[in-house]
Order: C-alpha cells, then sequence, then structure tokens
C-alpha cells in the first residue's frame, strides 16, 4: 500500500489515572493520503480528540509510530493548522491580530502575513470585522476567524477537534458548507487540497464533510470501522435528504453501536 | 448632554441619600443638643476643613506620599512575586506557604516593631501599607497567569514558541484584568496601612492628626482628617478603576 501522509501504526495510549492505569488507545493502525478529508466518529471518551493530540505530536502515544509527511512524530510537528471545539481567540486582540497570532508564535514577521489574513477574513465572510474584538462577533464567527487563523500559515494538514460542537444546529450546517468551500471542494484540484483529520459527535456532519469515516469504539479507543464516502462532491444542502445519505448515516451508526437497528424498516 | 442627562439619571439616588443623611446628621446634632465633642455637626466639619487651625497641606501631602508609595511598592512586589511563582514551579513550592504564612499574620501587630527597627518616619508607615495589601496582588497576578485555556498553549506549542514569547504575548496580559482588580482592594488597603502606621509611631500626617485629637477632645478635626483620608482613598481608587478601562477594555464587566 502506498504511504498516506498520514501513517498510523499499531498507536496505542495508556495513561495512569487515581485508580490506576486506563487504555484510551489500542491498536489503532490507519493511512491517511494527502488531500483526503477524514473524520473520526465515535462515542464520548473514545479517545479521538487524543488521537488527534497525537498525530499532532502534543502528546505521546504510548505505543506504535506515528509518521506524518515521512517523519516520525516525537514532539509537536509545524505545518499542522489546528481548530479547537472553542474558537479560543485572544480577548484583547483584534480579529486580524488573532488570525496573526500564529506568525508571531513561530517567529515570522506578522507585517508580511498581513494581506494574506484579510484574504482568509474576507473568503471566511469576515471581510469587514478585522477590527473588532472577539467578543462583538457571533460563536459561529468567532470559529471562522479561528479557521482562519489555522490557515494562516498554510499549513498541509488541518486538525480540527469537534469544531463546531458548540454551534447551534442551524450554524453547524452553514459552517459545515463553509467548510467545504474555504478547503476548496470546487475550485482546487483533489490533491492540492489541504488533508483534514476532523473530530466530530455528529454522524450527519462527518457523512456530509469526509471523503472518508473512521468509526471508533470506547475503552479503549480502536477502530471499529472505515468506510469510504462516495457522495458526489460539491456537497449540496439537498444531499442530506437523499437515500444514498440516509444509509451512510445508517451504516456508521450501526458501527458505532455494535448492533442493527431493531425496527428500521430501510 | 444626554451623556450627562445619563450620569444624572444614574447617580441622583446616590446624592440624594449623601445629602439625605448628611442634612439628617445636621438636624440630629443642631436639635437633639448633642455635645461637639461627641459628634460635631457637619459644618463644624466644614469650618475645621477650610478655617480650623489645623495647617492641613504637610499632612495630607505627607500621608498621600505614602498611600502612593505603600500602593507602588504592593503592585511591583506583588506582580513581581506572582511571576515568579507562574513561571517556576520550584519558586511557587518556595514562596506559596511562606507568603500565605504572611499574609496569615495580623499586621497591624506588627507595626510597633516597625517602630523599633525603623524609628520614626514615612518610610515603615509606607512598608505597613505594602505590608496589608501585596497579597491579593500576588495571588490574582499568579491565577492570572496561569488561567489560560490548554488548547491555546497547545497551539503555542504546535508552532514550537518559545516560553517568554507566550508569557509575553499570552499569559501576561491574560493577567492584567486579574492584577488590576486586585489592585483595587490594595488601594484600600495601603491607606489603611499608612494610618495604622501613623497611629502607632509619626509626627506628621492625617493619622497623626486624628491621633492629637483624642487629647484635645477636638472631635470635628478628627472628622475632617477622616473626609481628607477619604478623599485620597477615593482618588486612587478612581485611579486604578481609570486604569483598568484604559489597559483592559476587554475585561470590562468582569467585576
Amino acid at each position: 500500500m502506498a504511504k498516506g501522509l498520514i501513517d498510523l501504526e499499531q498507536v496505542g495510549m495508556t495513561y495512569q489515572a487515581a485508580s490506576g492505569p486506563v487504555e484510551a488507545l489500542a491498536g489503532i493502525s490507519a493511512s491517511i493520503g494527502a488531500g483526503e478529508f477524514v473524520s473520526l466518529v465515535g462515542p464520548s471518551g473514545c479517545g479521538k480528540s487524543t488521537l488527534l493530540r497525537i498525530v499532532a505530536g502534543l502528546r505521546p502515544a504510548t505505543s506504535g509510530t506515528i509518521t506524518v509527511a515521512g517523519r516520525a512524530v516525537t514532539q509537536p510537528i509545524p505545518d499542522i493548522g489546528m481548530v479547537f471545539q472553542a474558537p479560543i481567540l485572544l480577548k484583547w486582540r483584534s480579529i486580524l491580530e488573532n488570525v496573526l497570532l500564529p506568525a508571531e508564535l513561530a517567529g515570522k514577521d506578522p507585517r508580511s502575513l498581513r494581506s494574506r489574513a484579510e484574504q482568509l477574513l474576507e473568503m471566511a465572510g469576515l471581510g469587514g470585522f478585522g477590527a473588532k474584538l472577539p467578543r462583538e462577533l457571533s460563536g459561529g464567527m468567532q470559529q471562522r476567524a479561528a479557521l482562519c487563523r489555522a490557515l494562516l500559515l498554510d499549513p498541509p494538514l488541518l486538525l480540527m477537534d469537534e469544531p463546531f460542537g458548540a454551534l447551534d444546529a442551524m450554524t453547524r450546517d452553514d459552517m459545515a458548507l463553509e467548510l467545504l468551500r474555504i478547503w476548496g471542494e470546487k475550485d482546487v484540484a483533489r490533491d492540492a487540497r489541504k488533508t483534514v483529520l476532523f473530530v466530530t459527535h455528529s454522524i450527519p456532519e462527518a457523512v456530509f464533510l469526509s471523503d472518508r469515516v473512521i468509526v471508533m469504539s470506547a475503552r479503549p479507543g480502536r477502530i471499529a470501522a472505515d468506510l469510504r464516502i462516495d457522495l458526489p462532491r460539491p456537497r449540496t444542502v439537498e444531499l442530506r435528504a437523499t437515500e444514498a445519505f440516509g444509509k451512510l448515516n445508517l451504516e456508521i451508526f450501526r458501527a458505532l453501536t455494535g448492533k442493527t437497528v431493531v425496527g428500521t424498516a430501510l | 448632554m444626554t451623556k450627562l442627562g445619563a450620569m444624572a439619571n444614574r447617580y441622583w439616588p446616590t446624592f440624594a441619600l449623601f445629602a439625605f443623611l448628611l442634612a439628617s446628621w445636621q438636624a440630629a446634632v443642631t436639635f437633639g443638643n448633642i455635645r461637639e465633642y461627641l459628634l460635631p455637626a457637619p459644618l463644624s466639619v466644614w469650618n475645621a476643613l477650610w478655617h480650623g487651625d489645623t495647617a492641613w497641606w504637610p499632612h495630607l501631602w505627607t500621608t498621600t506620599f505614602e498611600i502612593i508609595g505603600a500602593f507602588l511598592m504592593a503592585a511591583v512586589v506583588g506582580v513581581a512575586l506572582g511571576v515568579a511563582i507562574a513561571w517556576s514551579p520550584i519558586l511557587a513550592n518556595a514562596l506559596v506557604p511562606f507568603l500565605v504564612f504572611v499574609n496569615t499574620l495580623p499586621k497591624v501587630a506588627i507595626a510597633p516593631l516597625f517602630l523599633i527597627w525603623m524609628g520614626y518616619g514615612i518610610f515603615p508607615n509606607m512598608l505597613m501599607g505594602a505590608l496589608i495589601g501585596f497579597f491579593p496582588v500576588v495571588i490574582n497576578t499568579a491565577v492570572g497567569l496561569s488561567q489560560v485555556e490548554p488548547d491555546m498553549l497547545d497551539l503555542g506549542r504546535v508552532f514550537n514558541a518559545p516560553k517568554w514569547k507566550i508569557f509575553v504575548k499570552i499569559r501576561i496580559p491574560n493577567a492584567l484584568p486579574y492584577i488590576l482588580s486586585a489592585l483595587k482592594i490594595t488601594a484600600t488597603a495601603a491607606v489603611v496601612g499608612a494610618i495604622v502606621g501613623e497611629f502607632v509611631a509619626s509626627q506628621r500626617g492625617l493619622g497623626y492628626v486624628i491621633v492629637t485629637t483624642q487629647s484635645s477632645m477636638n472631635t470635628s478635626v478628627a472628622f475632617a482628617a477622616l473626609v481628607w483620608i477619604s478623599v485620597v482613598g477615593l482618588l486612587l481608587y478612581g485611579a486604578v478603576v481609570l486604569l483598568a478601562h484604559l489597559w483592559a477594555p476587554w475585561a470590562e464587566g468582569v467585576d
């Protein structure tokens, strides 16, 4: 098999809790290709967020190997953009200054990236909001600013940890479409797109966004299923009402619960 | 006009209550036949402020100087200790129990020792104010520096940002509202400390004036000194509030 951008080889993670060692992840092996949009779905506490942080090099795995772009991950890796559940914008900085933060943290001259930051804000529909403080924006707008911040240094890999989890259902659906647009679903060639690893609780969200959904089981987190989502791109709102979309949802639901659904005629 | 109108709308109950209390006080003293040395009427206090025998200026200046000195000492030392605690766990383990111990000591009880060690003067009174007021600054600085979302720190690690940069760009601005909030307490404590210091040992200052009225039974002068003390205290407090408004406008309404 061809090597992917991200290669996980028997990754395991055990941490020490007060009651003794807890196995959070066990035997995770997967290969994610460049330009793929992959969602990690699983119940709370299945270690999907931990796995994301292990890929970023922010937490060490206790067994197995992680390779990103051909290099073993042993410490935090640059060239990634991270988006978390909360926007975590700095309250005292304007939106534009927040988007420029990665440049400053990485020791780059923020002035040289100013026009890129402004372009990103424009693209995310925040054109007139660069000078505002975060608290002047709605939750969805703040999260879009956080996405711009993650994209500032043009990382090839985007790691997203339940980025829309704190938003209301309607904003959430809008944000999914928005993300696909910014990702370049329509106008960027498949292999030139960013690789996205997207953690979510929501099955429909995972199906709607992804090329592939990895389903995880809980305690210890293992890969229960790895499904390809062969729905046409660009994805549209109407897609949500199709039978194919519903079937994939059900399939993932079954993989998640590990049993067939009683009383569902489909 | 609208802004002035809004302010009048908001603060008229404050002034109304204040005026009512003053008027009742004056009426009680005038018609209730209360002796002047027990409770002077507001008008006598007013006279003591402006037309009495007390030359207020040197006393006012001395106490103000002590209070500002105490405030600045508490602020600088408090922030420095808070930074040290947040920066290094070893320093935190060394300092925190010691500081908690110092804080539990009744500082007022140490004031007589200050007289033995340092004699009369402005400095021991400043030190007393600083000693009473520094602790909240230490705690709030340390807390404000550490209360940063773990995800934000992860962001710093992803970009391999050095520790000092995280401190300067994220932790310190984050701590600013906490520090300013503590400085409001310190502003009040500095006043208490300076006056207590003057009670124990001084030859000048508003606290000294109050002590001397004890023997002369000149109560209206003591009240006048109280007025001056509260004016200085209010001005310092107002300055801190203004500073918070200018330096940390994003945290408005937090406390």
